[in-house]
């Protein structure tokens, strides 16, 4: 055989193992975006309920409660990355760290120092490689985020932001995910956690709506100071959710046009190969046809 | 007189909804009954057990609440907590 019909079947052959693992990996994430989609959904009561119960607090009293309240100057705000720990998702991981580098760039014109954390080995080896500091590192898990873990990232994050600034505290909480929109398009999203911004679910009472008093046992203030940590809680938990769905569909589209690419390869390269065959049997047969033309016309 | 419309939901699921006539649970206050008609209420619960008495009979749903907070709004009961589960009794 000739040599250029071997590099084409070798070229065939190595397409067509890639093509079987990208396309194992289309499969795995197509079914683990369902059991994603699944924990999103099944986490939505309880982010609903404190939501609702956050907004009607703030709706519905007038306290000054320091995790509501917008400083006065804000000299350090902190933003939440969520990454994912494996690649091989297509844009996933430098769509969300885009948009992060552009928050900061932001909050740098603003005049604020910004401090990250980061959560999903991606993000984490993004900033080694450009030796960033970074406050705190999650790493492991994001393709199946427990509530430990955004517990534990609430707390930190509630704590560094209850610090005051002189301290190294921060004065804003921001965070940066994927969300997860449909099975082709997922995208980055900028929330500001704390102070609180938006309060959706409960509409503000017009002037002419009776005012309904809400109790709060203990105390107000108590009640926010247990109710703020657990909404945090709930969102960066819903952010991580989000994200492993995210990532699930990423990978699985990315996936897809690989094992679309390799059956484009393999289709290109059986051509070339058959291509090449044929023409070395073109010019075997001519050789032996002028060999024995040759033969003939030396005999006579 | 009008039910309660309840639920209870934990950090990753809702664990029981349904329409009761009385809810009991233990807030840092105390245990606290709600009826229907009740005021608006948001209350820190303590790690207890609460109590629902399904609408029109039935064996109560017992449902152990560890470290949430309960809210009353309009005949609407939402219990919520990190870790919640139903005690089968």
């Amino acid at each position: 055989m000739g040599s250029q019909v071997r590099v084409y079947r070798q070229k065939i052959k190595s397409a067509q193992t890639t093509k079987k693992i990208t396309k194992a990996m289309e499969l795995i994430s197509a079914s683990r975006i369902q059991k994603a989609q699944q924990r999103v959904a099944a986490s939505g009561p309880y982010s609903r309920a404190v939501t609702r119960a956050v907004s009607a607090v703030a709706t519905y009293s007038n306290v000054d409660h320091v995790l509501t309240t917008e400083p006065e100057k804000v000299e350090r705000a902190a933003i939440v990355i969520f990454s994912s720990d494996r690649g091989l998702a297509g844009a996933f991981n430098s769509n969300v760290l885009r948009e992060a580098e552009e928050l900061a760039t932001l909050l740098r014109t603003q005049g604020k120092d910004v401090v990250y954390y980061l959560v999903g080995r991606k993000s984490v080896g993004y900033f080694k490689f450009r030796r960033r500091a970074s406050e705190r590192e999650w790493v492991g898990g994001t393709d199946n985020p427990t509530f430990e873990t955004a517990k534990e990232i609430g707390d930190a994050v509630v704590a560094k932001f209850l610090q005051s600034a002189g301290d190294g505290g921060v004065d804003e909480i921001h965070i940066v995910y994927n969300r997860f929109v449909s099975m082709m398009i997922q995208v980055p999203e900028v929330v500001r956690l704390l102070p609180l911004e938006v309060v959706d679910g409960v509409d503000a009472p017009g002037d002419h709506e009776v005012f309904p008093l809400y109790e709060f046992e203990p105390e107000v203030g108590d009640v926010l100071d247990a109710l703020l940590p657990v909404y945090i809680e709930s969102r960066i938990f819903n952010a991580m959710l989000q994200s492993a769905a995210a990532k699930h569909a990423a990978t699985q589209k990315a996936m897809k046009s690989a094992s679309d690419n390799a059956d484009k390869l393999i289709n290109d390269y059986t051509r070339l190969a058959n291509n090449a065959r044929q023409s070395e049997i073109t010019q075997q047969i001519s050789e032996i046809v002028g060999g024995a033309d040759a033969l003939a016309s030396a005999k006579k | 007189m009008a039910d309660l419309t309840v639920s209870v939901v934990s950090a990753d699921q809702e664990i029981w909804s349904g329409r009761a006539s009385m809810v009991v649970a233990r807030t840092t206050e105390g245990e606290i009954g709600i009826l229907p008609g009740h005021e608006p209420l948001l209350a820190i619960l303590a790690t207890g057990e609460v109590r629902v008495t399904v609408a029109g009979g039935g064996a109560p749903i017992r449902a152990q609440a560890d470290g949430g907070f309960l809210s009353v709004a309009q005949d609407t009961v939402t219990i919520v907590a990190r870790n919640a589960e139903l005690v089968s009794s």
